[in-house]
């Protein structure tokens, strides 16, 4: 299973090509916010960039707090999300303890969903998607 | 789509009330630059001078902002406090994108507030803050703080002003986001004047896209043509201090206040040789693939015992030129730290450098006397310079209170007016010839930006008079197509007048009955007209003398060629700016 990992970081140059990308072609807006991923400064420009994205937990705590199902544990790691369940209550947000879910004004959910459409959108080679090595049968957690 | 109007938040930093106005005309004006001298006319004064507290500093986006690449910049219109007349400047960093995603076209900043302030603009904000305690904070040490107050990395960015702007040197910058500046022609000072030290504008919205595939393919072309082919090559590459070289080779690179066109030790602060020696990274605006800000950096010992600290100084050809070549400063970590100085006072660096080139040569041949300088100006002496800078931003005495002026304001009173390097005001870095001293000298940003005259003079070797004219004025006009979209120059091999057409197409904004060459000759029109009103006349605009005294590669400047053109110019503006009827 293939997850989305923000590998090279140090080569950001904070063009936010690839949250545009995510934006655009995966939720089919304009913004640098409705987006899973997102690109911030440490502190600044002159301390580099960070990616807000899902590192693919597992078990994800943001589908443990989705009260509805919308937010659902993937097999290796991190969610799917099923838009029409959602009830807008902002838990999974609260829960990601790496602020990669983004809540717009109207408290709708942005998460990564590892497609990697902002991968060739990248100029530096940033991104990557990588496969998650099978987690052992013992650890639980459903192939479903 | 997003609209068929302009939505523009008008704060007045006097009242303190906000108003959100929907205008007309995005079929008529684009948005940036035609927006903005639209703008002008409905906020500003033509018959108040540049400091009267009511006089508009705008910032104006365009129809394409962050639906396309590169389509990243901002116009900021103001009244200027270098020559009292209507004149934009461009950024890009965060600016364009965070007014896009706050859902403005434009914000209009009018009024003055009683203490220095910060305001903060968002899609569903809009708040001042009492920032008195920041008086006297330099550009960086600012941007630190504000980050604390208005937080939203990543999706907001801040402008800001150094002492200079505060203490109303007419060529005090706006530092966008650390490494971009509204940068000429004194828009950090029309901010000062206002007591405005700062803004954040919080890109916190976002908007539907068109449906269909038009778009989606449009972008990934353009996107492609961006990034795959070499077109941008220079920009990411060596950036644009990749100038130094060759125009070096061609006698075009301005030393020593332009005593000299070329030098054997411009290689010390070539392209390459920052690139090899002092780059750090390359950072982008949002919204642009391409990377063309260069971030150097210099490693100072403040301690013995190995205590280091280190700098990151943006860098790009004209500042190289201007606080490099100009002031014979030939080693790049060295013309790094003068950078780093310019950019915490919050000045113009090109301003700064010319300016500090021709009190070097005043000082030198006695027109000014180490009274004036308090410090001994000497080609090369950085030391020196960076104390020059710092009086510069905070003045110590008349002498950097009038230079902080402008160089021509202070050669007027103490004399030296001939080998001061001013067109219009402190020159860019082209000693190219006629062609570009009569375009920077009456342009309309007095900026080597508002037609490629330098590329003009490169390419030919004729002089043809009309056919000079002609390319000024019609690549002017295309230029201010791209800069209502307002989309990077560096990209105006790629967005031409079609493609701009068929991308507005793409997001809804098919543009009614008129093609955008079109638009472009009316905004060009009424941007004339507006500095024409203020009493802008090109046909006195003067070329100082030190610009007949030059060689380039094609040999001694010819006098009578350019009289032709600034006489031929000049007309050419009073035509394109004449009033219209209804103004009569």
């Amino acid at each position: 299973m293939k997850v989305l990992r923000a590998a090279r970081m140090e080569r950001c140059i904070g063009c936010h090509s690839c949250s545009l990308a995510c934006a655009r072609q995966v939720h089919k807006f304009l913004s640098w916010n409705k987006a899973g991923i997102r690109i911030s400064s440490a502190g600044g420009l002159s301390t580099g960039f960070e990616a807000r994205v899902c590192l693919a937990c597992s078990p994800a705590p943001c589908a443990e707090a989705c009260p509805t199902g919308s937010l659902i544990q993937r097999r290796d790691g991190g969610v799917i999300q099923k838009k029409k369940l959602c009830i807008r209550c902002g838990k999974c947000a609260e829960a990601c303890p790496v602020d990669a879910i983004f809540l717009d004004h109207l408290v709708n959910p942005y998460v990564c969903i590892h497609c990697g459409q902002c991968v060739p959108f990248c100029p530096h080679d940033c991104l990557e998607l990588v496969d998650l090595p099978k987690r052992e049968q013992t650890e639980g957690g459903s192939d479903d | 789509m997003i609209r068929d109007f302009f939505r523009v938040m008008e704060v007045n930093l006097t009242t303190g009330k906000t108003n959100i106005i929907e205008l007309p005309g995005r079929g008529e004006y684009l948005g940036g630059a035609g927006l903005a001298a639209r703008l002008f006319e409905k906020f500003g004064f033509i018959d108040r001078d540049w400091d009267d507290p009511e006089q508009p500093v705008i910032f104006a986006i365009g129809p394409l902002t962050g639906y396309f690449p590169l389509m990243s910049k901002t116009c900021c219109a103001f009244r200027s406090p270098y020559h009292n007349q209507y004149t934009e400047s461009y950024a890009g960093g965060k600016s364009a994108l965070s007014l896009r995603f706050a859902n403005l076209d434009a914000l209009v900043v009018t009024g003055k507030a009683k203490r220095l302030t910060a305001l903060c603009v968002g899609s569903r904000r809009v708040e001042t803050r009492d920032v008195e305690y920041m008086r006297g904070f330099d550009a960086i040490h600012t941007g630190r703080v504000l980050r604390k107050i208005f937080p939203g990395s990543g999706r907001r960015s801040i402008l800001r002003i150094g002492p200079a702007g505060e203490n109303l040197s007419a060529y005090a910058c706006i530092n966008v986001d650390t490494f971009r500046h509204f940068g000429r022609l004194g828009g950090g000072t029309a901010m000062g004047i206002k007591n405005l030290k700062a803004i954040c504008i919080l890109g916190d919205r976002g908007f539907d896209l068109p449906e269909g595939k038009a778009y989606p393919k449009l972008y990934k072309h353009i996107f492609e043509q961006l990034t795959t082919t070499e077109m941008m090559a220079k920009y990411h590459g060596l950036g644009t201090a990749v100038n130094i070289n060759p125009l070096n080779e061609l006698k075009s690179l301005p030393w020593k206040n332009l005593q000299q066109t070329s030098s054997p030790n411009a290689g010390g602060i070539s392209g390459e040789t920052f690139a090899d020696d002092t780059l750090l990274r390359n950072a982008a605006c949002a919204g642009c693939p391409v990377g063309c800000i260069h971030v150097g950096f210099v490693r100072e010992q403040f301690q013995t015992n190995n205590q280091y600290l280190y700098r990151q100084v943006g860098y790009d050809y004209e500042p190289i030129f201007s606080c490099g070549g100009m002031l014979e400063v030939t080693d790049a970590p060295q013309v790094l730290r003068i950078l780093d100085v310019i950019e915490k006072e919050g000045l113009d660096c090109m301003s700064t450098g010319v300016a500090l080139a021709w009190a070097t040569e005043a000082l030198e041949k006695g027109v000014i006397s180490e009274k004036e300088t308090e410090v001994k100006l000497t080609w090369g002496d950085a030391e020196t310079y960076m104390q020059a800078v710092e009086r510069l931003g905070r003045p110590t005495n008349d002498f950097y209170k009038l230079l902080a002026q402008g160089t021509l304001k202070c050669a007027e009173h103490y004399g030296g007016a001939d080998f001061a390097c001013v067109l219009g005001q402190e020159m860019a870095g082209y000693a190219t010839g006629e062609v570009f001293f009569v375009s920077e000298g009456l342009g309309f940003r007095h900026s080597h930006l508002d037609s490629g005259g330098y590329a003009y003079d490169q390419k030919h070797e004729d002089k043809d008079v009309t056919k000079a004219l002609d390319f000024l004025v019609n690549d002017e006009r295309e230029r201010i197509v791209l800069n209502c979209m307002v989309g990077c120059l560096f990209s105006r091999g790629v967005y031409k007048d079609d493609l701009l057409a068929e991308a507005l197409e793409s997001v809804g904004y098919g543009v009614h009955n008129e093609s955008v060459a079109d638009i472009g000759h009316r905004v060009q029109k009424l941007r004339w007209r507006l500095r024409l009103r203020m009493g802008y006349r090109p046909d006195q605009a003067k070329i100082p003398k030190r610009y007949s005294e030059i060689t380039t590669w094609k040999g001694p400047l010819d006098t009578e060629y350019m009289e032709a053109l600034r006489t031929g110019y000049a007309a050419r503006i009073l035509e394109m700016g004449a009033p219209l009827e209804e103004d009569d």
